[in-house]
């Protein structure tokens, strides 16, 4: 990948980039087993196809971004300025 | 009567093939061009097997060799949605070293380097294992700190390593720039003297010969494209060729395990990234050791051909993608002449991706998985061509008595849940 398309910037070179990871929703703290806990900070789905990630735009607008991608072919298909951080 | 003329034909059969190789058998093959057979044979896919093997690399054809070697089991079929050895066995460096930072790493991946040292003898393969000593520089203190503590774990389990200055480093590695005036200067390197390099598609193909010799089905081309689970327990293999009744699957498709563990309803705490590397154009031998350095994201060796491999880090995102790029091919080149600025007029013929299985804790995932029959060797990160051999080892272990062997205790699945991490991160990644 050599472009990626920031929700705020436009298209920049994907260096700028920092790749955060899927979007994982966060049990919460008060209610969740440990086991729950482990799971969300460890356990991905990894799939080889269509996921959607979080980016952070390091060296631009310095804001998270949910990005679209396939993880075969790195083709973004979506880019949306709602990138929480704490969906991590 | 016509069942021993039947056996004794089998016999016969088995005696004319595989071939032990041989110098006289090199020479006569050379006087009368007769054809070499083939390493190893095609077979049907059988309707059941004891045990199914998902991966034909070094780590998946290794666990069927032992499977066989050294339990006996021989009803074993190992697949491949490609040809042996066309994911990561084929796509590594080949470096092997046993310098790591816990004790269970160290202890773990020297037992490998120890069946490495004996495999060409074993598999009766030229696995052209060439024992030439490895440096990891250090650039920094906190770098050098690290090194220390390795050196000193090292030496506890019994693994020859030692911090050494850049005078030392110099007449190791005559061209590298251990300069003062150099932008990450040298500080120092922790030397392990059995570290070396291997030809790793002789490793994959000594394994495949190895395992077909003793009755072990090798099946390239036929893709998993599900498994079958009932009741907690693996009832068999759908593939590209048709369907398997197996009780026992191992996953050894590092890179690609998520998938194939998704397939059984494991989860796993791993995410692929492509790691690049590249080769230059032969020159003549003048590097004896392999060179590693943290900082610069890079490791360097000389073929036996002459020409230099450079590894690097994983690409900084999470793809299944194979493809070269042309900032990574830059940014190494940058890197190598920092380190040796004789080489600025070397050229670079090619460069690949292979997929690595990156965990949290830069350790493996082996063992058995709350499915019962389904186990895992996977979580290979940017390690595992060195672990083939002692990962096959204990798999088959595994697999022969239900049991998980002391060598593999601490990779479990399970440490993830118990907060038992093994953190390698500081000796099996460079880039950190």
């Amino acid at each position: 990948m050599i472009l990626l398309p920031c929700a705020w910037c436009g298209s920049r070179d994907a260096s700028e980039f920092q790749h955060v990871g899927e979007v994982t929703p966060r049990p919460d703290p008060a209610g969740a087993s440990p086991a729950q806990w482990r799971g969300y900070l460890y356990l991905r789905a990894n799939p080889c196809g269509w996921t959607t990630e979080t980016w952070y735009h390091r060296m631009g607008c310095r804001r998270y971004i949910k990005v679209e991608r396939h993880t075969e072919t790195n083709e973004v298909r979506a880019v949306s300025a709602d990138g929480a951080v704490g969906e991590r | 009567m016509l069942a021993s003329t039947n056996a004794h034909r089998q016999r016969a059969r088995r005696a004319a093939y595989p071939a032990r190789y041989s110098a006289f058998g090199l020479l006569r093959r050379g006087l009368t061009h007769a054809e070499w057979p083939p390493a190893w044979r095609a077979h049907p896919l059988k309707g059941s097997y004891d045990v199914v093997i998902v991966g034909g690399g070094v780590h998946g054809l290794a666990a069927a060799y032992y499977l066989a070697a050294n339990h006996g089991i021989t009803d074993v079929a190992v697949l491949d949605k490609g040809y042996l050895g066309s994911g990561g066995s084929g796509r590594n460096t080949a470096i092997l070293r046993s310098n790591y930072l816990t004790p269970e790493g160290v202890r773990f991946y020297d037992r490998s380097i120890q069946l490495y040292r004996r495999l060409a003898a074993d598999l009766d393969f030229n696995v052209m294992f060439s024992r030439r000593g490895h440096l990891t520089l250090a650039h920094s203190d906190s770098s050098l700190r690290t090194m220390r503590w390795r050196a000193e774990v090292n030496k506890a389990q019994g693994v020859e390593s030692e911090v050494i200055g850049p005078a030392e480093i110099k007449r190791l590695a005559p061209f590298l720039d251990v300069g003062a005036g150099a932008r990450y200067p040298v500080l120092g390197a922790l030397w392990h003297p059995p570290g070396g390099i291997i030809r790793h598609d002789a490793v994959v193909w000594g394994y495949a010969r190895g395992a077909d010799a003793l009755g072990v089905h090798l099946h390239q081309n036929t893709e998993v494209t599900g498994i079958d689970v009932a009741d907690g327990r693996i009832r068999g293999v759908r593939t590209s060729r048709g369907d398997i009744a197996t009780r026992v699957v191992l996953n050894a498709t590092a890179g690609w395990s998520t998938l194939i563990s998704g397939m059984a309803g494991v989860a796993m705490p791993i995410q692929t990234s492509p790691l690049q590397a590249a080769v230059t154009e032969p020159v003549k031998p003048f590097l004896s050791t392999v060179i590693v350095s943290g900082t610069l994201h890079v490791y360097i060796s000389q073929t036996d051909r002459g020409e230099l491999v450079f590894g690097a880090s994983v690409d900084p995102f999470t793809s299944y993608s194979m493809r070269g790029s042309l900032e990574f091919i830059e940014g190494l080149a940058g890197h190598v002449l920092e380190l040796m600025p004789a080489l600025t007029k070397v050229r670079v013929l090619r460069q690949w991706a292979g997929l690595c299985d990156m965990t949290p804790d830069f350790s493996p995932v082996m063992g058995h998985t709350p499915v019962e029959g389904f186990l895992v060797d996977a979580g290979w990160g940017t390690y595992g061509f060195k672990a083939g051999p002692v990962s096959g080892e204990a798999m088959a272990q595994c697999v022969a008595s239900g049991q998980v062997p002391e060598i593999i205790a601490a990779f479990g699945l399970e440490r993830f849940a118990a907060g038992t991490l093994v953190g390698e991160k500081g000796a099996a990644a460079v880039g950190h």
